[in-house]
């Protein structure tokens, strides 16, 4: 009798224990877009120990010979399950991790990745955008994400892409072309294009659903996005959002409408001799219902884009 | 006169051999400001909640770590007799706890200045108003670091480096004898110096505005001696009225050395 209600209560205090990371943890799964191109989709929250930082989409492509990941998570946890669901998927070694940009929902993960000694990318300033904001980072995540911190680490590409120079990677009969682009959600945004799919991992320059998070150039932004729409794509995994066929050129749209609604409002201000603070009370808030997570990044995105166009 | 320019860690290492903690947010452990306090301002005292005399505008909540807006204003104009002499500001937590010193004139006539500053996390931001007979007065605000992604970092490091030493005037039409809004800001990348490139094994050296003079006809109105916290591209905006036209000048210096300046007619 005793010992069963020493059981029971232990089981309990385990559960309890174990909550939090389970709840993210059992749930891990990833979704095939399309033939051999697989994704979790990030939740639309900010990084918190209860979601394990697993708030952007991250994911893997499969060819003959090897697998490339793509962003690693938000944590080392996240690293460890995108792993572990890449496992049920195939026992093909990793030989590349990528990188899309610094930002740490999608880097925190590379240490998971380290066993299979794959060659990490990146774009040519990701070396330098690691080394002015890792401490920063480092300090900022350790406490957001608390234990689920723990592991994470910045590992920093071997290999680099440049801008106007595409670097197409070898999986065994698929091939992955490696963009570098010019300042636009940051100053070392790459994407991925599978060429046997058309499918195109968009990291950062694309939000669907989510705000828009500005954290290099909004003029850059709007170009780049616009070169976007001429692409020939078929399927789309976006930084944030749902990834697909379907959803991705109205995405494009909204967000494109949302960055020069903010451009032209910020524009009319500065030009009126105002200040950041009437721009960020005023600029776009009629977009808010628009958006998720608009009070949180919002009035970052107004302050951004407002020292940038005071240099037109 | 010592360097308040230094960060805190390493004055405290060389100078006072007390570790003041630069790495926890202010909402645990002791409070940074006793420590900062004396070393700065040393046993002088400071009248804490001079809300009668300045005013201090900061955010609650850091939107963007590299850009947060700050605005002091005095409740009193400048006069001849009394005056506010120095304007210090100091962000507790941040590497480099004293940002920057405004010097005043007395014929800036009304204290109103805002610039943008990088903080690092939760922290309190503090105006100490220094008076012309010595006396000092603080205001101070606690701003809440932001979320997310944002960096104290600047965004496109290669722009800021393309553009440096780029400036501007901005100011509405003038009229003389009225007072009038102006601003003045340089492009400049302001490396902090704190950032480790593991790659390279090294720092990246500091870089960064350390003194801009503002004059009206060769007098001088503003000068702020600053450190690694002011933004990426300084930006500074005050009021003053010109008495008679002329030119209004700025004068930009860095730290290694570079100068840049810009004349406005009024």
């Amino acid at each position: 009798m005793f010992r069963l209600h020493f059981l029971s209560i232990a089981t309990m205090l385990l559960g309890m224990l174990m909550q939090s990371a389970c709840a993210a943890t059992n749930s891990y799964t990833v979704e095939e877009v399309t033939d051999g191109v697989f994704y979790h989709q990030g939740v639309h929250e900010d990084a918190t120990e209860d979601n394990l930082g697993a708030i952007a989409n991250v994911g893997f492509i499969v060819g003959e010979r090897c697998v490339a990941i793509i962003d690693s998570g938000g944590s080392f946890i996240e690293g460890e399950l995108l792993y572990e669901a890449l496992r049920k998927q195939t026992d093909k070694p990793v030989c590349y991790v990528i990188n899309t940009h610094v930002h740490p929902d999608h880097m925190l993960g590379n240490a998971a990745f380290k066993q299979e000694e794959p060659v990490y990318i990146g774009h040519e300033k990701l070396p330098a955008a690691i080394a002015s904001r890792e401490d920063f980072f480092i300090r900022a995540f350790s406490e957001t994400l608390g234990d689920a911190f723990e592991g994470a680490e910045f590992i920093r590409p071997s290999q680099t892409v440049s801008v106007g120079k595409p670097v197409t990677l070898d999986l065994g009969q698929r091939e992955l072309v490696l963009t570098a682009y010019t300042t636009a959600h940051t100053d070392h945004d790459l994407t991925v294009y599978d060429k046997q799919s058309q499918t195109l991992w968009t990291g950062d320059l694309l939000f669907i659903d989510r705000i828009p998070a500005l954290d290099g150039s909004i003029n850059g932004w709007i170009s780049n996005l616009e070169d976007l729409k001429s692409e020939n794509i078929n399927y789309v995994v976006p930084g944030h959002g749902p990834a697909g066929k379907d959803q991705w050129q109205q995405g494009l749209d909204e967000q494109l409408s949302y960055l020069k609604t903010l451009r032209e409002q910020i524009r009319q201000i500065i030009y009126d001799f105002g200040t950041i603070d009437e721009a960020t009370s005023t600029v776009g808030l009629k977009m808010k219902d628009d958006w998720l997570l608009f009070e949180q990044y919002h009035r970052r995105n107004v302050t951004a884009a407002f020292v940038e166009l005071e240099w037109e | 006169m010592f360097n308040r320019f230094i960060p805190i860690f390493w004055m405290s290492l060389s100078l006072f051999a007390v570790a003041i903690p630069a790495s926890h947010a202010a909402t645990d452990k002791e409070p940074t400001w006793p420590s900062l306090k004396t070393a700065y301002f040393g046993d002088r005292e400071i009248r804490d909640n001079a809300d009668d005399l300045l005013v201090l505008e900061a955010p609650k909540r850091a939107e963007d770590a590299a850009i947060v807006p700050i605005s002091i204003k005095s409740l009193t104009p400048q006069s001849a007799d009394k005056y506010i002499k120095n304007i210090h500001v100091i962000i507790d937590e941040n590497p480099m706890p004293y940002s920057a010193n405004f010097v005043l004139s007395p014929e800036l006539g009304t204290v109103d200045i805002s610039t943008r500053m990088r903080v690092d996390q939760y922290t309190y931001v503090r105006a100490i108003a220094e008076m012309n007979d010595g006396s000092l007065h603080m205001v101070s605000r606690f701003v809440k670091a932001s979320g997310g992604c944002s960096a104290p970092a600047g965004k496109d490091a290669a722009a800021a480096l393309a553009r440096m030493g780029k400036m501007q005037i901005r100011m509405r039409q003038p009229t003389i004898g009225e007072p009038v809004q102006a601003q003045v800001i340089v492009s400049h990348p302001n490396y902090s110096g704190l950032q480790y490139d593991q790659k390279n094994r090294k720092y990246i050296a500091a870089h960064y505005v350390d003194d801009i003079d503002i004059s009206y006809n060769n007098q001088t109105l503003i000068k702020v001696e600053a450190g690694i916290s002011l933004s990426e591209d300084p930006s500074v905006r005050f009021t003053f009225t010109p008495k008679e036209p002329g030119k209004l000048k700025a004068v930009v210096h860095d730290s290694k050395e570079q100068e840049f300046s810009m004349e406005k007619d009024i």
